[in-house]
């Protein structure tokens, strides 16, 4: 709490009635947080520069647990730095500003609750991070974006009810009157977008945790008018920001607040499942953008610096699934996508006639091939099979076969999805080729073996043009010799409602149970 | 820190991160959104300066909750980032 500069005007107005002042002094906690000592400028800055270190180790396996411990380091050093610039000070006597009586007195109350904060949260992080599935991961990392949103929003209040304490206001003392506190301007915009991109985080968060966790429909909610709605609500939000710097009463502050709350909502009901990788990303990009904006409120470059880097990640992967489903970001936010489909194309397709096969057949002609593609989607992770696949798998090996597996960015509900669970099986991740890795060696490969993917292996996206999926890139498993295809039932078409030509194929043989009982008895057939 | 150092970090580091996430490989995606959460609870700064200044209770009760949000998203985003990243393995032999 330097003693920097004061405007005069404190000076003489300054009232020595601690009970009239909501903070220690406004004045001096002013100076102090936008001219923080250059220690701690720069203890900010190498928290920033360990979190980009962080994601830095991430381009490739072998590096990604040292950047993953950098990323601890960086947090620590943000976290005591601010522990000991913000220690918690005791209020109960009268401070008189520039001299020594202003620095005594810790409160060790507030220290110990905040410690017993830290301490509650890191109980409950530990224990979720060690008990959670590997299939469950989509879920938890909504359920993680809305903590995040949460705590944007519980600081953005904190700092519009207290915001001396962020040295986000002036404020002084008309003789004979209260305390005015006036925040920034600049700070208010900002304060008022934190909020928002919090709140949107948030709730937006938890209809995507309640839908990937099933306990809410993966189907598309369809409000009538719902794009009127949205953009309304959004314009409302972005005038009240606006008019927030000319009036900073509590109503515009909290009507901003309720209003994301209520739009992060609406954004995510009328949504798909499978069209979850995009919005998953995309929290994360608003978590990422939330934070940013908190970090304009208090100036701190370990903030801004993570917010940017959490934010173009988001984007980017968002980005990435657009494209792997040949989609715009604005048609998937637009949602519904599967429910008008799947009207549409339902009548025909039924009764055609298909090859049906058994596990005995599967596991005979895997064995004689030279090599086997394995084709895992979203229904691998339901049917948990990833462990018995790679038994399968290396039961295969055993006979001479060279097995690899070929991952569609959009297969399961979260970017990387699939990598995880087969990681988790013990599948050697250079065993495992993303979509233009390995698409052209289908053409000299035996067999396919799709297990729970669907759309992702339509041919029909590259030459019917009256398909929904149409354009989208999709993994050639049609020109394999052989394809065995793992389906629960022919009924029931795939996420974007259209039936799969692949099915009806002559080298297709359709392989009908649940994915994990089907790759057991081929597995039984193998040994 | 005036308004544009502050813009100016920020927009330099939204180059970083464009360069940096693109060369994540997507085998790591996972682990990444699970990271970037993880780090996206810095906010956790904002929470603790609130938690510790006097003057306004009900903005230090907000700002204990925050802190305690923030640090479930930090310890449990790194501790699963961390277990996923040990399964990755190479072929043996």
């Amino acid at each position: 709490m330097s003693h920097v500069h004061r405007d005069w005007i404190f000076a003489v107005t300054f009232s020595p009635d601690a009970s009239m002042l909501p903070g220690p002094n406004p004045g001096l906690e002013t100076a102090a947080a936008h001219g923080q000592p250059a220690w701690v400028l720069l203890a900010y800055l190498a928290a920033g520069v360990c979190f980009i270190l962080a994601l830095r180790g991430l381009s490739s396996p072998a590096t990604s647990q040292r950047g993953n411990r950098l990323g601890m380091i960086g947090m620590a050093i943000a976290v005591v730095t601010t522990l000991l610039t913000h220690l918690p000070r005791t209020s109960d006597f009268v401070e008189v500003p520039g001299t020594a009586a202003f620095r005594s007195g810790v409160d060790w109350v507030t220290a110990g609750l905040i410690l017993a904060a830290i301490a509650i949260g890191a109980i409950i992080g530990l224990v979720t991070a060690r008990r959670i599935q590997m299939t469950a991961m989509p879920q938890l990392v909504a359920a993680f974006h809305s903590l995040v949103g949460l705590a944007a929003v519980l600081v953005g209040a904190a700092a519009y009810l207290n915001p001396e304490a962020f040295g986000i206001a002036t404020s002084f003392t008309p003789i004979a009157s209260q305390t005015v506190v006036n925040i920034f301007p600049v700070s208010r915009i900002e304060l008022g977008l934190g909020v928002a991109i919090g709140a949107i985080t948030f709730s937006g968060s938890v209809i995507a945790f309640l839908k990937l966790n099933g306990n809410m429909s993966g189907s598309p909610i369809l409000l009538p008018a719902r794009h009127l709605i949205n953009l309304a609500t959004l314009g409302a939000i972005l005038l009240l920001i606006a008019y927030f710097t000319q009036d900073q009463s509590p109503w515009v502050f909290f009507t901003v607040m309720a209003l994301s709350f209520a739009i992060g909502f609406l954004l995510i009901i009328p949504i798909g499942g499978a069209d979850m990788p995009v919005v998953v990303s995309m929290l994360n990009s608003y978590s990422g953008w939330a934070a940013a904006a908190m970090g304009f409120t208090l100036h701190n470059s370990a903030m801004i610096i993570t917010g940017a880097l959490v934010g173009s990640s988001g984007a980017i992967l968002s980005y990435i699934m657009c494209r792997a489903m040949n989609r715009s970001f604005i048609s998937v936010i637009a949602g519904g996508f599967g429910a008008t489909a799947a009207s549409g194309a339902g009548g025909e397709a039924i009764d055609r006639p298909y090859k049906r096969g058994s596990a005995e057949d599967a596991a005979f002609l895997m064995k004689q091939a030279d090599q086997v593609i394995i084709v895992p989607g979203y229904g691998m992770a339901v049917a948990q099979a990833q462990h018995t696949l790679r038994e399968m798998a290396d039961l295969l090996k055993a006979e001479g076969v060279r097995v690899k597996y070929a991952i569609h960015p959009v297969a399961g509900r979260m970017p990387g999805h699939m990598n995880v669970l087969l990681a988790e099986a013990n599948v050697p991740y250079d065993e495992v080729f993303e979509l233009e890795d390995i698409n052209s060696e289908f053409a000299q490969t035996d067999v396919a073996f799709v297990i729970g993917a669907n759309d992702v292996t339509n041919p029909a996206a590259k030459t019917d043009k009256s398909s929904p999926i149409y354009g989208m890139p999709v993994l050639d498993v049609e020109k394999a010799r052989t394809v065995l295809f793992i389906k629960r039932s022919m009924g029931g078409a795939g996420y974007a409602g259209v039936d799969n030509e692949l099915f009806y194929r002559d080298n297709t043989m359709m392989l009908l149970a649940d994915a994990k009982k089907m790759v057991e008895e081929v597995v039984k057939a193998l040994g | 820190m005036d308004l544009i150092s502050i813009v100016s970090i920020f927009v330099l580091a939204c180059f970083v991160g464009y360069f940096v996430v693109w060369s994540v490989t997507p085998a790591l995606h996972t682990p990444l959104m699970a990271v970037t959460n993880a780090i996206s609870s810095v906010i956790i700064v904002g929470a603790l300066i609130a938690a510790a200044a006097s003057g306004n209770p009900v903005a230090k009760w907000l700002g204990l909750l925050g802190v305690v949000l923030a640090s479930i998203n930090i310890f449990g985003g790194f501790a699963v980032t961390s277990r996923m990243l040990a399964m990755y393995k190479k072929k043996e032999r």
